[in-house]
Formats: C-alpha cells, sequence, structure tokens
C-alpha cells in the first residue's frame, strides 16, 4: 500500500508545491519595496484627474434614464435593497463578521423607525469568503442580478481595491468601513474609515511630543496597508530628525514572533509602531510578555488592534499598551452609550463594540441621510446629497468631505486596561479634515 | 553572547514547536500514507478543548481554576481529537486507502467543514485562554537571557510526546502491530492482525496527538478557527524533509528547519529567513528526495 511511487510522486508535488510559495514569498520580499513608490503615483494620476471632471460630466447624462430605471422597480416593491459585502467564512471573518453585524442592526434599527422614505431596507447578504476575486464576483453579482442601491463592504485593502474597478465600471456604490492607507479616493467609494492623516500620523506625533519616544521599530505585516503607513511613518520620523531603529515585515498569519523579538531589544528601540494584521497579533503580544517586556520597558503602538482584537490575545498580555483609533467603546457621550447598550442588547452582554463597528453602523445611516436628503436612492443624487452630510456618531460628529469623499474624524490615543477596553489619553479634540494624498503635509511630497 | 545564546533558545524552541506539530502527522501521513490536510483542524480541536475547559475549571473552581486545568486540558484534547479522528477514519479515510491524492482532497475538505463548525459554535473572533500562572514568567539564566516557563513546557511536552510515541510503536504489542501493518499489510493480515482496527488507532493517535499540540500551542499562539492553517504547512514540510515514515528523520527535520529559521530570520527579515529555508529543503529534496532518514525500499 506504501508504494515508493506515491511517495515519490507526493515529494515532487511538495516540492513544487513549495517551491510556488517560495517564489510568490520572495516576489513579495523583493517586490514590497519596489512596488510600493509605484502605488503612490499610479493612484494618484488616475483619480485626481478623473475624481473631479469624471464625476460632473457622468452625472449630468445619466442621472434622468438611471434614476427611472433603479428608483422605479424599487418604489413599486414597496423596499429597498442594499448589499452588505463581507468574508462570513475564511480567515477575515475574525473581523468582518462583527462589522456585518454592526450594519445589521443599523438597517433593523432605520427599519423599526418605518423605514426609508416609507420603504423596507432589506439587506442581501453575500460571503466574500477571505478570496479577493470572490469579493469582485459578489459586487458584480449585487450590482447586476441583485440590484442593490448601495453596497456597505469590504475590509482588507485587497478586496477592496478587487471591487473598485466592479464599481466603477458598473457604476455602484461602495460604502467602506475600514481605516486604511489612503491614497485613494474614487467616485464610487464613500470611506467611512480614518485615512492616514486621522490615526497613523497623530500616533506618531504623539509618541514623539507626548512619549518622548526617539527609537521606533517598525514591524508590521507584509502587505499594503503596513508597507505604505510605514512608509508615511519613515518620512515623517525623517520630518523630525530621526530615522527607524528596524523595520520588519512577517507574512500573515505568522505565529512565531521569538526572534523579532530578540531583534527589537537587540536595536535597543524605546517604541514599536505595531502595523500587524489578524492573528499575528496574538501571537506577538503573548510571546512579548513571555520575554518580560511591559509596556513600561518597551511600549508598542498597534494600529490594527481593537476591543475585538484583544479579547482573543488576552487583556493581560497587553495591559499599558497603546492603540490609536478614531473610537473606542470607552469613548463618552450619549449617542455611544445608546449604541454600545443596542449593541450588547441585540448580540450578547459579552460582545464589544470597536472602531470599525462604529465605522460600520454610522455609515449605514449616513447613507440613510442622503437617501432621504436626496428623496431618491438613484446612485447620483446620494452621491450628491452625501457630499458634507453630518451625522452626530457614537465617536463624536462625523462630516463626509465634499471632495474626497473620506469622514471627518476625531484622532483618539487609548491606553489597554485589565478589563480588555481602552482608556483615552489623547485626543485631537476636534474633527480633522481628510487628507488622503497628504497634499497639505509639506513632509509627505515625496511620497 | 547572550543575543547567540537566546536565539539558539529561540531555534530550539520553535524547532520543539514544530516537532509537535508534525508529530502527529508522522502518524497520518507518514505511516498511513494519508495526505492529512485536516490536521491543522484537528489542532484547533485540541485548542478548543483547552478554551472549553479553562471555561469550565473558572466556573466550577473558581480563580484557582486557572491553575488546574491546562493538564487536563492536553488529555482531554487527546482524547477528543483522537476520537474525532476516529470517526473520520471509519467514515472517510477507510475508503481512500492508497489513493493518497484522494485523501489529499477528501481532508481538505473536513478541514474547512471543521473550520466552519468552530466559526459557527465559538463565533469568528479569536478566544482567550489563560495560561496557568505557573506558566508565566521565565527561568532567567543570566541577565538579559531570559528562558520563557511557557517555552520550557513546550520543549519538555515534545519530548514527552516523542519518548510516549516510542515506546508505544517499540514496545508495546500494539505498537507492533502497527507497524507491521504499515510495513506490510497483507502478511500482517495473513498473521492475523485485524487491520481495519490497527488503521483506525493508528489515525486515532496522530489526531489526539495533533489535538495535544493544538492546546500546547494556546499558551504562545492565537486560538480561533483558522488557527491550523498556520501550522499545516509546516507540518508537511518537516515530515517530508524528515523522510516521510521515519520518526528519526522528524526529529532532525524538525530542530532543523527550527535553528535555521531562526539564523536565516535574525540575519535577514521574517520573509526572506522563511525563503531561504524553503529553497534549501527544495534543493535538499531534490538531491535526496526521500528526505533526512531514508526509508530503504526495493
Amino acid at each position: 500500500m506504501a508504494s515508493p511511487i506515491n511517495r515519490r510522486r507526493f515529494l515532487r508535488m511538495m516540492a513544487t508545491a513549495s517551491g510556488t510559495a517560495a517564489t510568490a514569498a520572495l516576489l513579495a520580499a523583493c517586490g514590497g519595496t519596489a512596488a510600493t513608490p509605484t502605488t503612490a503615483p499610479a493612484v494618484e494620476p488616475t483619480t485626481a484627474p478623473t475624481t473631479a471632471p469624471a464625476m460632473a460630466p457622468t452625472v449630468a447624462p445619466t442621472t434622468a434614464p438611471a434614476m427611472e430605471a433603479t428608483a422605479a422597480p424599487a418604489a413599486t416593491s414597496g423596499e429597498i435593497k442594499v448589499g452588505i459585502l463581507h468574508s462570513l467564512s475564511g480567515t477575515m471573518s475574525i473581523s468582518e463578521v462583527s462589522v456585518k453585524d454592526a450594519e445589521i442592526m443599523a438597517i433593523d434599527e432605520i427599519n423599526a423607525a418605518g423605514g426609508l422614505l416609507g420603504m423596507k431596507i432589506v439587506p442581501v447578504i453575500e460571503d466574500g469568503a477571505s478570496d479577493w476575486p470572490t469579493f469582485a464576483e459578489k459586487a458584480k453579482k449585487l450590482i447586476e442580478v441583485d440590484k442593490v442601491s448601495i453596497v456597505f463592504g469590504c475590509w482588507t485593502s485587497a478586496s477592496r481595491k478587487a471591487v473598485l474597478p466592479v464599481f466603477e465600471s458598473l457604476n455602484g456604490l461602495l460604502y467602506y468601513p475600514v481605516q486604511y492607507e489612503g491614497l485613494e479616493a474614487s467616485p464610487n467609494i464613500f470611506y467611512a474609515g480614518a485615512t492616514t492623516n486621522q490615526q497613523i500620523i497623530p500616533a506618531v506625533e504623539y509618541l514623539l511630543t507626548e512619549s518622548k519616544k526617539t527609537k521606533f521599530y517598525l514591524l508590521g505585516s507584509d502587505y499594503v496597508f503596513p508597507r505604505t503607513a510605514n512608509k508615511i511613518i519613515k518620512a515623517k520620523l525623517k520630518d523630525a530628525g530621526l530615522t527607524e531603529v528596524g523595520e520588519e515585515y512577517t507574512p500573515l498569519g505568522a505565529t512565531e514572533y521569538s526572534t523579532v523579538i530578540s531583534k527589537i531589544q537587540a536595536s535597543g528601540a524605546d517604541v514599536v509602531f505595531n502595523t500587524l494584521n489578524g492573528d499575528s497579533n496574538v501571537a506577538f503580544f503573548k510571546q512579548l510578555k513571555d520575554a518580560g517586556l511591559t509596556s513600561e520597558s518597551l511600549l508598542t503602538l498597534s494600529v490594527s488592534v481593537a476591543e475585538e482584537e484583544i479579547r482573543g490575545i488576552g487583556p493581560e498580555n497587553m495591559v499599558g499598551h497603546l492603540t490609536a483609533w478614531n473610537y473606542y467603546q470607552s469613548t463618552i457621550n450619549p449617542e455611544n452609550t445608546k449604541f454600545v447598550a443596542a449593541y450588547k442588547a441585540k448580540y450578547g452582554e459579552q460582545r464589544v463594540t470597536d472602531d470599525p463597528i462604529e465605522a460600520a453602523y454610522v455609515m449605514v445611516y449616513l447613507w440613510a441621510e442622503a437617501v432621504k436628503k436626496a428623496n431618491s436612492v438613484e446612485l447620483n443624487a446620494v452621491r450628491t446629497a452625501a457630499k458634507g452630510l453630518t451625522y452626530q456618531a457614537p465617536e463624536g460628529l462625523v462630516t463626509f468631505d465634499g471632495e474626497n469623499q473620506h469622514l471627518y474624524k476625531t484622532a483618539r490615543i487609548g491606553k489597554a486596561q485589565p478589563d480588555g477596553m481602552f482608556e483615552e489619553v489623547w485626543t485631537s479634540g476636534a474633527p480633522i479634515k481628510p487628507d488622503p494624498f497628504l497634499k497639505t503635509y509639506a513632509w509627505a511630497k515625496d511620497l | 553572547m547572550t543575543l547567540v545564546l537566546t536565539q539558539l533558545f529561540n531555534g530550539l524552541s520553535l524547532g520543539s514547536v514544530l516537532l509537535l506539530v508534525a508529530l502527529g502527522l508522522a502518524f497520518s501521513f507518514g505511516l498511513m500514507n494519508v495526505i492529512n490536510m485536516a490536521h491543522g483542524e484537528l489542532m484547533m480541536v485540541g485548542a478548543y478543548v483547552a478554551y472549553l475547559l479553562n471555561g469550565l475549571f473558572v466556573r466550577w473552581i473558581g480563580p484557582d481554576g486557572i491553575n488546574l486545568y491546562f493538564i487536563p486540558a492536553l488529555l482531554a484534547s487527546f482524547v477528543i481529537a483522537g476520537a474525532i479522528g476516529y470517526i473520520l477514519e471509519i467514515t472517510l479515510i477507510r475508503f481512500l486507502y492508497g489513493r493518497p491524492l484522494d485523501t489529499l482532497l477528501a481532508t481538505w475538505g473536513v478541514g474547512l467543514m471543521l473550520q466552519q463548525a468552530a466559526r459557527q459554535i465559538f463565533g469568528a473572533p479569536n478566544v482567550q485562554v489563560t495560561s496557568p500562572s505557573w506558566l508565566t514568567g521565565g527561568l532567567t539564566i543570566m541577565p538579559g537571557l531570559l528562558l520563557p516557563y511557557k517555552r520550557l513546557f513546550i520543549l519538555g511536552l515534545a519530548v514527552v510526546c516523542l519518548i510516549a510515541i516510542a515506546l508505544y510503536l517499540n514496545r508495546s504489542s500494539a505498537g507492533r502491530r502497527i507497524r507491521a501493518v504499515m510495513q506490510n499489510r497483507e502478511i500482517a493480515a495473513t498473521l492475523g492482525v485485524a487491520t481495519r482496527q490497527v488503521d483506525g488507532l493508528t489515525f486515532a493517535i496522530g489526531s489526539g496527538i495533533a489535538g495535544i499540540a493544538g492546546c500546547a500551542l494556546t499558551l504562545i499562539g492565537p486560538i480561533g478557527p483558522s488557527l491550523g492553517t498556520y501550522y499545516i504547512v509546516d507540518a508537511f514540510l518537516v515530515v517530508v524533509l524528515g523522510g516521510v515514515g521515519r520518526l528519526p528523520g522528524t526529529i532532525a527535520a524538525a530542530l532543523l528547519i527550527g535553528v535555521g529559521n531562526t539564523l536565516f530570520e535574525f540575519g535577514s527579515t521574517a520573509t526572506v529567513g522563511k525563503v531561504l529555508i524553503f529553497v534549501l529543503v527544495i534543493a535538499f529534496l531534490q538531491w535526496k528526495p526521500s528526505g533526512l532518514v531514508a526509508l530503504r525500499t526495493r
């Protein structure tokens, strides 16, 4: 049974498979530095010229016919179909399931309050399965087959980049709930999460001026967001007359951090700027504590660890470490008290809210407000109405920027507590104007 | 100096993690030629057993529960993952012997089903397991050289599992029957060995060890539905490099990859280190396709 032919055949197969994996990793490793500089210029010329002019001409001619086409069936059936597109299976479901839950909650609340324009909102839920081509395929299905008025969805930048051409070519509209690396402004996407100047740049400034840190170690997962974020951080450090003491990327899903921690210790770093994503954070923080390092001896600041993730890490492993977000469950205002209570009542007392969950909830309301203002669910009318729209969100007042379709958001730094919540230690006070291309920062002009 | 020693320990520790992960696979893949892609999910089962017992002990005993749950959890994860493996063997894998590529697809599917089942039962986000307090902290050998107790525990556990397996396979009659069936099924059958039962038992033991590995890795890694996918490639890498079906080869391969990976990673970056390891393993397998310790075949 255990014939040598099978074994040999299998070995050859394994060798080819691992060979492919290794080549891919090598390409990623080599391509990373080479590829990142091209993203900025490649994105900028295409979006910058097209955003403003392309929109005006397309809006005018398409408005009238498109309106009849999409609004008419919706009106007669008495319901508004909306798409929800998140990973409900696969590795990203860790984060995206809760975001979907928040969107459903907002839709249910609006329906319970009498619906929208007298109609009921009906969500069509699709599973992107943590696979970027699947996201594109499902986006196409939602727009073409289900004829949804709007899609709420995506988490990773990879999935957003995969669906972007679909939304642009079929003229659909996506509301996106997660903080990201910036350098994008599609007329077909409204960005409800923070761009870099509302999260990463304030975080670096906080570490420089408030924490008085000078030796930055940049640690991230090996894909577009951490690499772009670190490029911005390095430019910012250079502006402050500093250079990073180390920079390291680990593959997504990496679970072994002892060597990285040795390297951090050897580099003499006094702060780690952590852009690790997903499960790697659990391994990193557990092993950091095992190595005898606490937030006093080596501070870390994370931009992808929120209340939801800290439950998997174990609060005792992260006490005292910092995170940068625009919202915490502990944020104090009446809207948030109501939001947290409603979320827990609907999904269970043990559930927590965090920044992307709040952004997902808020963006559904922002869309509903735009529909009310436009008195139509037609795309161009909604888009025009959405610009400049303000909303009193659990995180405070948010406003959609008319030009780049990003939200004005308040930046916050929080310190992890033993109960898994964050205590706000700093806030920008007022909402920061979104600047995805960092045009207003002199030191960022070379990026 | 302390840095070199720390790195050496890290390498040894990674080697022990890899060994623990690969040991179960050495049974199902090494001995039985089943390309068990659900191996990682059986580890996940072990991790969730630790999570459940953690919760139950705290509920029954109170806060002291976190110091007591871990050893029972290791045993329970062996039993439960082993039981799932046994069910898997009698319902599915039994019909696929001699068709390794079919076992790959079938077990891959089972793995996906187990992942989604975990997502339905425990929810998609990671869950937390509180490590027992006797495993927090570490042994200070000299200033700057701290050996975490958790790492030492995993190292010890890998050695204990290894010794237990070696004794079982070489000294017990049940173990000898396993070896007999795996080496020559027909002759074993003519000599009166119930090969069907042995198959089920072998696969169950392999699955049980995967459960132990999953339970132990809750100390240092994440506990979530996709836990298994992070370790499966490394597990196969170790077994293939070591020589399929050879326990000493598995040990050597785990240590070589562990130490090699940490050294390369320290000298370059995490990604490049991984690439170097892959390149070296591929090059080595071109030279010696049957791995470090070759099984003599005629």
